[in-house]
């Protein structure tokens, strides 16, 4: 590659310096470290540890009891989970690492000694298989309290125009809406992020459905889809899933499948029924268990609901607040929620 | 490809006859698949046997690791000393540093580009994940080159040892990483030195290549004077090839460093620090203003470094070394630059806080960009749903029918007669082997719909880039206005104009394609750009004396001149298109990309997403070797013409 961009740059350079004397930091960019927000008390470090029942919670702590290895999934939700444990961890003088990993790499990462936690697990039978039962190197640390729904998601001015659209017997009538490129002379169903639990195309075929499933590769083209969808009012319908911090900017309307029962999704090549709830779980390396000490106890006891997670997502992702921030505000307005989390 | 005609003789000879036997075939073929459609298709199967026991293969790995336990070491060990180094130097000190290196290089207007480009790393407010990135990046380049300079070496001087790693660089440069990103993390952990060995597998052919370049472009002669004169084989490399060939491995060195830039954001997948992260987590929220920054950021990187690694190799040769500081002592200039880096590394600490860099002095781009993006797609959505709906039907569907629905041993036979047409025998074996290879792998339908999608975005990177070539190959203007968009393009992680993608075409094949033509279109200008400025002055003058005009000469003389350059620009716009696949997947192209995303997200889909990486390296081996043959059948006709 070769630049001849010098005078570009240090225009650009010029224009930035100009402009950082009038501007303040507005939205801070999240420093992705375990360090806490405020420089003043990490450059001496030595703050004694607030008694987790004060009022004033400032999520620093003395950081001699070792470390915590936590690994945040890639999505918001997930983010909120670890801030808030985060900022408890260091309270009670914990030093916490995070690590964003995609979820297999995670998992590795329990027999590997890199990670201790991982605060939301959807349902991962065979990772859990390998992990848990078979090299025993990690445990389940019982629900984090939040229910993942998953299912089949419109955007909400469809079900303003159609409302008969969020039964599933009435899908095959508005099929011709959904049609793409992508799909030819069926309605487009928008797949997910192949790291999800997703059985579509077998719901598709057993439903009697005229759609096909097409993928959208990743969660962020899945979200920049729905968000298209309701701005331009163009259909669409897809795999989508609660909690997630777009259904509090745009709160899409989940489609009624038939219900779930308990081994209905035994077969999957036969399944005709809707996603089961999960009930999230926590996973936590076997090594934690033993050794954690305190740590390992806040985490056992970690617990809350799909609005609090919500709220601290939301937080982050729509008032551009740093995950630091985010947790200390729910932290400090929320005490008898995590106060019996307390070791 | 071979749009352009190369000559206008109407004697029938061998090229007519070719031609006309080509044309007979076609027609065949078309026939052929006619009547055959639909039979002797290969449909993907999900279970295919050989997916289950390349699981099987990811277990050996877990269960092996300790081997590897040392250079685990090692490696994050390098790693962590770099990391040492940037801390201790500070922020004042790390700018000081590079500004000081820009200054014993170039001179005062290098410094100053330096000085300014690190500063505004902290001024985006990203000093400390820039400087994570920074020391990883150093340690893969330096590890690149104590591996790569040697290997290029023994390339260069020898044809065997030629013939065995070439194939081996092949496969290490069009394997998509995410096929072996989650293996790596399996082999050496979560962390810095996983991400510096995905970095160099990525980077380390680069260097391996342009250094036997280097070596091999020594001229002939010269080596045989020298050996006349009794020097033995080490001082042939000594002291004739190695310094002859000094500025190719100069350039070896800044390309690794671009290649290694740009794996930044992969790395973050898999735990490794920096800027990837800040841009991995700005996806999660779907704020393309926030991942602008860490881009932004990332670019400045490899303007500052490419800048620096471009003036170091000419401060190497001595000859330029006094013109370049205007300095009569080279000392004096390294003098400066050691005050410079005491004053920023020892000095300053004193005075202010050197570990974190100013947070009043804070500038981001997030709020404009965002406002740009939701102007952008809410006024153009309905045009380019249109575009994207009309190239998906007109082009894009039907190519993938006929490559789908077509009988196999069809499509195998008329790619072979294709590539023996344009490259000759050695690429009809080459493309047989490739083909029935993908087929061996279960990916067959899979690969085809790739191959489409491979088809149609070269084709549209290589109409936009030869247009766009021609147009500031004639006005330097223009090449001044477009150049640094170029440099954007091509360095900007792609994931962060991804979304906008989205945003304006929906989650669809076309999207990847686009995605493909931004980050490919940029080399084919450049090589167009450089073929048609390198046609000579004295043939484009004497054809306007002939009273050519302007079209005239750019249809007859330039564009006919520059066909190596052309064709070579074909064949760098299908390889990185083909490194574009995965990241279609992401963005709803399906078919091996998304195979090869599924492979890395899911353990039990480990071994489709290996066979899909592979099936992606023999497409990018298969369509590389016939465009590449096809550059030196011409030449050697050209040759004869001669």
């Amino acid at each position: 590659m070769r630049m001849s961009l010098s005078r570009m740059l240090a225009g650009l350079a010029v224009v930035t310096m100009v402009a950082a004397g009038c501007a303040r930091g507005s939205g801070a960019t999240p420093v992705p470290t375990a360090s806490p927000s405020t420089p003043a008390s990490s450059a001496s470090g030595s703050q004694p540890a607030a008694s987790p029942s004060a009022a004033e919670v400032t999520c620093t702590g003395a950081g001699d009891k070792g470390s915590v290895k936590m690994m945040v999934n890639q999505w918001v939700g997930a983010a909120a989970n670890v801030a808030v444990a985060q900022c408890l961890l260091q309270q009670i003088g914990y030093k916490v690492e995070t690590s964003t990993l995609a979820e297999e790499v995670a998992w590795q990462g329990f027999d590997t000694g890199e990670v201790d936690v991982i605060l939301e697990n959807w349902g991962h039978p065979v990772l859990e298989k390998t992990y848990i039962a078979d090299k025993k190197v990690a445990q389940d640390a019982g629900p984090n309290g939040v229910t993942g729904i998953i299912g089949w998601y419109v955007p909400p001015w469809m079900v303003e125009k159609y409302p008969d659209i969020t039964d599933w017997n009435n899908l095959n009538k508005y099929a011709d809406l959904f049609k793409t490129s992508e799909s030819g002379d069926k309605g487009q169903f928008l797949g997910s992020d192949p790291t999800f639990v997703q059985y579509d195309e077998a719901l598709i075929k057993n439903l009697g459905l005229n759609f096909k499933d097409v993928f959208s590769g990743s969660e962020a083209a899945t979200i920049t889809a729905f968000k298209a969808a309701e701005a331009n009012k163009t259909a669409l319908i897809g795999y989508f899933y609660d909690p997630q911090w777009l259904l509090s900017e745009i709160p899409l309307v989940q489609i009624k499948l038939p219900a779930f029962t308990p081994g209905c999704d035994k077969d999957l090549k036969a399944v005709a029924c809707d996603y089961p709830p999960y009930i999230l779980n926590k996973i936590v390396a076997t090594k934690f268990v033993d050794t954690g000490g305190d740590g390992y106890t806040l985490i056992k006891n970690f617990k809350w609901a799909n609005a609090d997670q919500n709220s601290v997502a939301d937080a982050i992702t729509n008032k551009s607040m740093t995950p630091e921030d985010a947790a200390k505000e729910w932290v400090t307005a929320n005490p008898q929620t995590w106060q019996p989390w307390m070791p | 490809m071979t749009a352009i005609s190369l000559s206008t003789t109407s004697r029938p000879g061998p090229g007519t006859i070719r031609r006309i036997a080509a044309i007979a075939l076609a027609v065949a073929a078309v026939a052929l698949y006619v009547v055959f459609q639909g039979q002797w298709t290969l449909p993907h199967d999900e279970s295919f046997p050989l997916f289950e026991s390349l699981n099987g293969l990811k277990a050996t790995v877990d269960a092996n690791r300790t081997i590897l336990e040392p250079f685990r070491a090692v490696i994050s060990g390098i790693v962590a000393f770099f990391d040492l180094v940037l801390a201790s130097l500070g922020w004042t000190g790390v700018i000081a540093a590079v500004g000081g290196l820009g200054f014993v290089f170039g001179g005062w207007r290098l410094a100053l580009l330096a000085i300014s480009g690190m500063a505004s790393l902290g001024v985006l407010g990203l000093w400390n994940p820039s400087m994570a990135t920074l020391s990883l990046m150093l340690a893969a380049v330096i590890l690149a080159i104590l591996i790569g300079l040697p290997l290029g070496i023994i390339v260069g001087r020898s044809n065997r040892a030629s013939a065995i790693i070439t194939p081996i660089l092949d496969v290490m440069q069009i394997m998509p990483t995410f096929a072996y990103l989650a293996p790596i993390t399996l082999l050496f952990l979560i962390g810095p030195a996983s991400s510096t060995i995905a970095t160099l597998i990525y980077a380390i052919p680069a260097a391996i290549r342009i250094t036997a370049l280097g070596i091999r472009s020594v001229p002939e002669t010269t080596v045989e004077a020298s050996q006349a004169l009794g020097s033995t084989r080490w001082q042939v490399l000594t002291k004739v090839q190695l310094p002859l060939a000094r500025r190719v491995i100069g350039l070896a060195v800044n390309q690794t460093i671009m290649m290694a830039l740009s794996m930044v954001v992969i790395t973050g997948l898999i735990g490794a620090p920096g800027l990837g992260r800040n841009i991995l987590q700005a996806l999660q929220k779907v704020d393309v203003g926030a991942a602008f920054d860490p881009g932004l950021a990332i670019v400045i990187l490899a303007i500052v470094l490419d800048r620096l690694t471009e003036h170091a190799n000419e401060w190497m040769d001595p000859r330029t070394q006094r013109a370049l500081t205007g300095l009569r002592r080279p000392r004096i200039a390294l003098g400066i630059a050691l005050a410079a880096v005491i004053a920023g590394a020892v000095i300053a600490p004193l005075f202010i806080d050197a570990t974190t860099f100013p947070k009043e002095v804070h500038v981001s781009f997030r709020e404009p960009v965002n406002a740009f993006v939701q102007w952008l797609t809410g006024t153009f959505s309905g045009i380019t749903l249109g575009v994207r709906n009309g190239v998906t039907a007109v082009v894009l569907n039907p190519l993938e029918t006929v490559l789908t629905t077509a009988p196999w041993v069809l499509v195998v036979a008329v790619t072979m007669l294709g590539a023996w047409y344009i490259s000759g025998r050695r690429a009809a074996v080459t493309a047989g082997i490739c083909l029935g290879a993908v087929i061996l792998l279960g990916v067959w339908s899979h690969a085809m719909a790739t191959l489409a999608l491979v088809l149609v975005a070269t084709a549209i990177t290589l109409l936009l880039g030869v247009l766009v070539g021609v147009l500031t190959a004639r006005s330097d203007r223009v090449r001044a206005i477009i150049r640094p968009f170029l440099d954007f393009a091509q360095t900007m992680p792609a994931f962060v104009y991804l979304i906008p993608a989205i945003a304006l075409f929906g989650p669809s094949r076309f999207t990847g394609v686009v995605a493909a033509v931004i980050y490919a279109m940029p080399p084919v200008i450049r090589l167009v750009d450089a073929g048609i400025r390198a046609v000579s002055r004295t043939a484009v003058e004497a054809a306007t004396a002939y009273g050519a005009t302007e079209r005239q000469v750019l249809w007859k003389v330039r564009l006919p001149m520059s066909k190596r350059a052309l064709l070579l620009a074909a064949n760098q716009g299908i390889v990185l298109v083909l490194a574009m696949v995965v990241i279609a997947g992401l963005v709803g192209a399906g078919a091996l990309g998304y195979d090869v995303i599924t492979g890395f997200a899911q353990g039990t889909d480990f071994g489709k997403g290996l066979a899909a990486g592979a099936a992606i390296v023999l497409l990018g081996i298969l369509l590389d070797r016939i465009t590449q043959g096809a550059g030196s059948r011409r030449r050697s006709a050209l040759a004869r013409a001669g």
